[in-house]
């Protein structure tokens, strides 16, 4: 929103005081200003000056030669405006003068000497009418500066409208004046109003039919001859970025931004009585703005005689609009739900400087003071115009009062800091409140500007006294609690080593990727979204299921990053969702996904440096071993139906590792190894980490037994070592396998057996029959010695 | 006999003066004291001395043996000392200068900065928690005083779910989870992944880091937030920083602010990076609303508390200089691989 100096000063006197450094403390102490704009400063050397005789230029169509009175002197112009008149009225920038575009000289024009320039509205910078010159209408002096006959030059500052959200009493000059009034301890005064009783004629009939209607007043007014908007207030209106429309427009717009109550003139002639309520049914209505809109059970409109005529709070009807040619009109100052304004005009997509206020919560106490403000206005304007009708005011729903008590100790607790009871009364006198003091307790009435929903508790009220205050100004001390030592969670402490491994250790990459499935990018590498909970709202549909697992997401990654190395890992900690849970929540899982890619080793190569990294992160954590096995089955279309393992910690499954469905791989790259693993974070976490477990070593020898075993199609290491561990056999103290050996359908596998005992040495015998036994058993799942 | 000595001696160092390596040396040693060497052999015609001159043979003999022992040993030193210098001077010359590819991981930047930022928190006694990314309409919303109808749950700024849920828009989530978890006093932050309904360009992004922390204590005052959030970004920043608070509007503080730094590039003097302003927004904060404390089943009579957020994917940009936003989410290892260590 912008703000005009000029416009404040009518409210409140800071002659004196530097304005830039005023407006500084507004940021501070009220709301943040983006911008500050020195509004006629360029203009210099313009004065009013009349156009006394034109020639038309003998070798152009457009130009005239003029010769311009300016008071001191009568000068020749070569002049290109299309409006030029004899008699005329116009700014005439001077010889040395300044206007927007920059310095003006005396040059020669088309073979003419100029000594000047006639000026346009736009060259002054005060609208963006440069259709032809600025005609002066009103009775002046010639060679009266310009800028000391209308406000050209003015401070504009630009408040962040964010900022204002909760501020319903600043979306006009009053309010902002009512700041600078407490800021600077300088009075506020009254706005001039028409206070007359108005007892002529009839109410214009009103009648309230929704709920969402908290206060509507209506006044007539005929005999409107003006149409047209004095100077100073249009250059008011287009500096705070309005355009001047017609003096009717031009009135509600000026008290809207004056007072942020917005108000809106009907034809006299076409309105006659006003009901506001929803309609029965959805329905078609045309705007002001020559758009047909669709109303429907829930939009407020304004009625006369059953047809609507405005939408409640955001626009007015195309037909009731005040064109030139009538002299009545019906004036509208309301007050209507804000959430409900807010809500409609989100539907309909169209916010206006109404809507855009009424959505605030503004003040239903203000709607007879706007039109009496505005009937001030009009008569200074017109004098001719008078009130045509009594005052209609339906005031059907009010805010609460609120009255707040608290103690200056409550305030000393919450500031931390001594703020005077005379600094604070004087403070919230200035903005409004009304305060009474009685020993130390507060009794404070809030303004009906304020209590609407921004200032309802007391905590509100300590933002009122230490803003003003500033907090520039608050000495700051550190807190009294005491210090209590701190243990970071565990799965915190987890989280971080396993990022450290991977990263250091591993050398792996953590990214970040989406939540949600980029269902694109996963058709380019043949995986289908899965169906899963959904993004209700989402922009673009093909992304709106949340992911399943980390695994497709990191794939993608992979895949973007093939020219980034031969070979490459890459992380990331993430969050899945995995179904629901019985409350049909979603079951968010925190995973970990891995994905290796690589075109330099084998598959089986890379398969197990995963699964060394997923035994190493593990021991290295818990302190023991997870196991291992192949899935019996797999659950998402993209991973290998063979070489998908589990991973389990007593028998219970918190993660998996797998090589992909040559479907996907063969998408991926042709000539790369990929390998992926997930592991269940918050089943990670849960395990319980072990005491590393210590043995005194043994002081007697170990002895070393190795087999050399034939393997058949499909039985693995795990059948081998289930027979030594189903025999209990303590002396054996390690396995291990040292060599394999692939012999068409069977393997070969040499296994070194490692015995020793804490109190004695072996004897080759004890062994032998430990051996035989192992053979025994290994013979009855068809394992026998390589011969 | 004195001849045999002499003889022997200057024999001795004829050849000692011929002597090139330490083998060599080794060779003269046994040839001269070796158990057949020539002292022994010398030492060994002692039978043949008449008595009276035994005992002056043996000296003499001795006396040559000890002077022999002792120029090769003397020898044996220079010799390994040169032969050691051309070892020296024959090995290879390292090149240290040479490229090597390390093959380095990477951290995210965000988890570098988040480390930081955790450990300056740690530091201070805080907790530090981790909160779930898809959250409720009571916990995003409610618990935070922001009602029904507010314009921050509209369907254009938070994601709802099928599941009748919603992806966190903010950290604050978490406050109403965490202050019935603990209790006051307390002293917790909670980073986190949130997201926002907004198309993404150089400067926004729908998913993103924040990191929110809470105080709640007895009589903890403005005079202490504001004294705190000195403190805490001077931390963050590794150098004192000039703060300024600002009256700002959110539903879940009362009074709530909006934090500027005073620019660090241009000490305030007015640049680019702080639009000629001086200052730089930096993170919303204020006093916990006591609708936010009561929810949160903290007795409000007794407790009062500051709240604050701060944009740890912002940080993560200022501090690393990145311009555009989306170099996070976009998994571009090129980008990526650069945050090595902590």
């Amino acid at each position: 929103m912008f703000v005009s100096m000029n416009w404040i000063q009518e409210f409140v006197d800071l002659s004196g005081l530097n304005l830039e450094e005023l407006i500084h403390r507004f940021t501070l102490s009220t709301a943040e200003v983006e911008d500050i704009y020195y509004k006629g400063n360029d203009i210099e050397k313009v004065v009013a000056g009349q156009i006394v005789s034109i020639e038309n230029h003998p070798n152009s169509k457009k130009l005239h030669l003029l010769k311009v009175d300016v008071g001191s002197e009568v000068i020749d112009i070569v002049c290109g405006a299309p409006n030029v008149a004899l008699g005329m009225v116009v700014p005439v920038a001077l010889d040395g003068g300044r206007v927007c575009a920059g310095e003006i000289k005396t040059a020669v024009v088309a073979g003419y000497e100029s000594h000047g320039m006639c000026c346009s509205e736009s060259e002054l910078g005060i609208s963006d009418d440069h259709s032809g010159l600025m005609e002066i209408t009103d009775d002046v002096a010639l060679g009266t500066d310009i800028c000391a006959l209308y406000p050209i030059r003015d401070v504009i500052f630009e408040v962040d409208n964010k900022s204002l959200t909760n501020r319903p009493d600043l979306w006009g000059h009053y309010g902002i004046a009512r700041e600078f009034s407490a800021i600077t301890k300088r009075p506020l005064k009254p706005i001039p109003t028409d206070e007359s009783d108005w007892s002529e004629g009839e109410e214009v009939p009103v009648e309230i039919k929704s709920d969402l209607v908290y206060r509507y007043s209506a006044l007539r007014v005929n005999n409107i001859k003006k149409t047209v908007s004095p100077v100073a207030m249009r250059i008011r209106l287009f500096y705070c970025g309005m355009r001047g429309i017609n003096l009717l427009a031009d009135l509600t717009n000026y008290v809207m931004l004056e007072m942020g109550q917005p108000m809106h003139a009907f034809d006299g002639k076409k309105v006659d009585s006003i009901a506001v309520g929803t309609p029965a049914e959805k329905g078609k209505f045309t705007t002001l703005d020559e758009t047909e809109r669709e109303v429907d059970e829930n939009t407020l409109l304004i009625y006369n005689n059953d047809e609507p005529v405005a939408i409640a709070g955001i626009m007015g009807g195309l037909d009731s609009e005040i064109v030139g040619d009538t002299d009545s009109v019906v004036l509208e100052s309301a007050n209507f739900d804000g959430i409900s304004v807010r809500k409609t005009s989100s539907r309909l997509g169209l916010r206006t400087d109404a809507s855009m206020r009424y959505e605030k919560i503004l003040d239903p106490e203000m709607t007879v003071t706007a039109i009496r403000r505005l009937v001030k206005l009009l008569k200074d304007v017109d004098p001719d115009c008078f009130v045509a009708s009594k005052l209609a005011d339906k005031y059907v729903k009010k805010y609460p009062a609120v009255e707040l008590t608290f103690d200056k100790k409550y305030v000393d607790r919450y500031t931390g800091i001594d703020i005077g009871n005379d600094q604070i009364v004087e403070t919230l006198t200035a903005l409004g409140f009304g305060v009474k003091l009685e020993n130390d307790t507060f009794t404070v009435d809030v303004p009906t500007w304020r209590s609407t929903k921004d200032v309802t508790i007391k905590a509100d009220i300590i933002e009122e006294i230490t803003r003003i205050y500033g907090y520039d100004n608050f000495e700051i001390t550190t807190t009294k609690s005491p210090l209590r030592p701190v243990r970071a969670e565990a799965v915190k402490s987890e989280d971080a080593l396993i990022k450290d491994l991977l990263v250091n250790k591993f050398n792996l990459h953590e990214v970040h990727s989406y939540i949600w499935c980029d269902g694109k990018k996963y058709k380019k590498l043949g995986i289908e979204v899965e169906e899963n909970c959904r993004i209700l709202n989402i922009p673009t549909p093909e992304n709106g299921t949340i992911r399943n697992s980390m695994i497709p997401t990191l794939l993608t990654i992979a895949y973007e990053n093939k020219s980034f190395a031969p070979s490459f890992g890459i992380f990331e900690c993430g969050r899945v969702v995995d179904g629901y849970l019985e409350n049909g929540y979603c079951n968010e899982r925190r995973r970990l996904g891995i994905v290796l890619f690589d075109k330099t080793s084998k598959e089986k190569d890379l398969y197990f440096k995963m699964l060394n990294m997923l035994k190493f992160i593990f021991r290295d954590i818990k302190h023991f071993d997870a196991d291992f096995a192949k899935a019996a089955s797999v659950r998402h279309a993209y991973q290998h139906p063979k070489n998908t393992a589990e991973m389990l910690v007593d028998g219970k499954k918190i993660g998996e590792m797998f090589t992909l469905h040559p479907m996907n791989s063969q998408k991926i790259d042709k000539n790369a190894a990929i390998v992926c693993a997930e592991i269940d974070l918050d089943d990670f976490f849960a395990v319980a980490v072990r005491d590393a477990e210590y043995t005194d070593p043994s002081k007697f020898p170990t002895i070393d037994y190795d087999l050399s075993l034939l393997l058949a199609d499909g039985q693995k290491y795990a059948d081998i070592k289930k027979t030594w561990e189903d025999l209990h056999i303590p002396e054996l103290t390690k396995a291990s396998v040292i060599d394999i050996f692939e012999l068409g359908n069977t393997k070969s596998m040499t296994v070194r057996l490692s015995f020793s005992s804490p109190d004695r040495t072996l004897s080759m015998e004890e062994i032998q029959a430990h051996i035989d036994e192992l053979l025994a058993n290994l013979a009855k799942i068809g394992i026998v010695l390589k011969q | 006999m004195e001849d045999k000595t002499s003889s022997l001696r200057e024999a001795f160092q004829g050849l000692l003066e011929k002597v090139t390596s330490s083998e060599e040396i080794e060779q003269l040693r046994v040839e001269f004291l070796g158990k057949k060497g020539h002292v022994a052999g010398l030492m060994g015609q002692l039978k043949t001395v008449p008595n009276e001159e035994k005992k002056a043979f043996g000296q003499a003999v001795n006396v040559l043996k000890q002077e022999i022992e002792k120029q090769l040993a003397d020898a044996h030193e220079r010799i390994v000392k040169l032969e050691e210098q051309k070892q020296i001077d024959a090995a290879e010359d390292y090149d240290v200068t040479l490229p090597l590819d390390l093959d380095m991981g990477s951290y995210h930047p965000i988890t570098v900065i988040q480390r930081e930022v955790e450990e300056i928190f740690r530091t201070m006694g805080f907790t530090i928690e981790d909160f779930s990314e898809i959250v409720d309409d009571y916990n995003c919303f409610e618990a935070l005083n922001i009602p029904k109808h507010h314009p921050a749950r509209d369907m254009q700024d938070t994601y709802y779910l099928s599941s009748g849920q919603l992806l966190k828009t903010h950290t604050s989530a978490a406050q109403n989870s965490i202050m019935k978890k603990y209790g006051a006093p307390l002293r917790a932050i909670f980073p986190g992944r949130c997201f926002r309904n907004e198309s993404t360009d150089a400067c926004h992004e729908n998913t993103f880091f924040q990191m929110e922390g809470i105080m709640i204590d007895e009589d903890i005052s403005i005079s202490n937030l504001i004294y705190f959030m000195k403190t805490m970004l001077s931390e963050v920043f590794g150098q004192d920083v000039t703060v300024r608070l600002r009256p700002g509007f959110f539903p879940f503080v009362e009074p709530g602010f909006e934090l500027d730094i005073q620019c660090l590039i241009c000490g305030g003097d007015g640049c680019p990076s702080c639009k000629n302003s001086g200052w730089l927004e930096l993170c919303p904060c204020g006093m916990i609303h006591p609708n936010v404390l009561h929810y949160g089943g903290i007795d409000t009579e007794k407790y009062t508390g500051f709240a604050f957020g701060l944009g740890l994917t912002r940080l993560a940009m200022m501090k690393y200089g990145i311009k555009d936003i989306r170099v996070l989410n976009s998994g571009n290892l090129k980008s990526l691989s650069q945050f090595i260590g902590k």
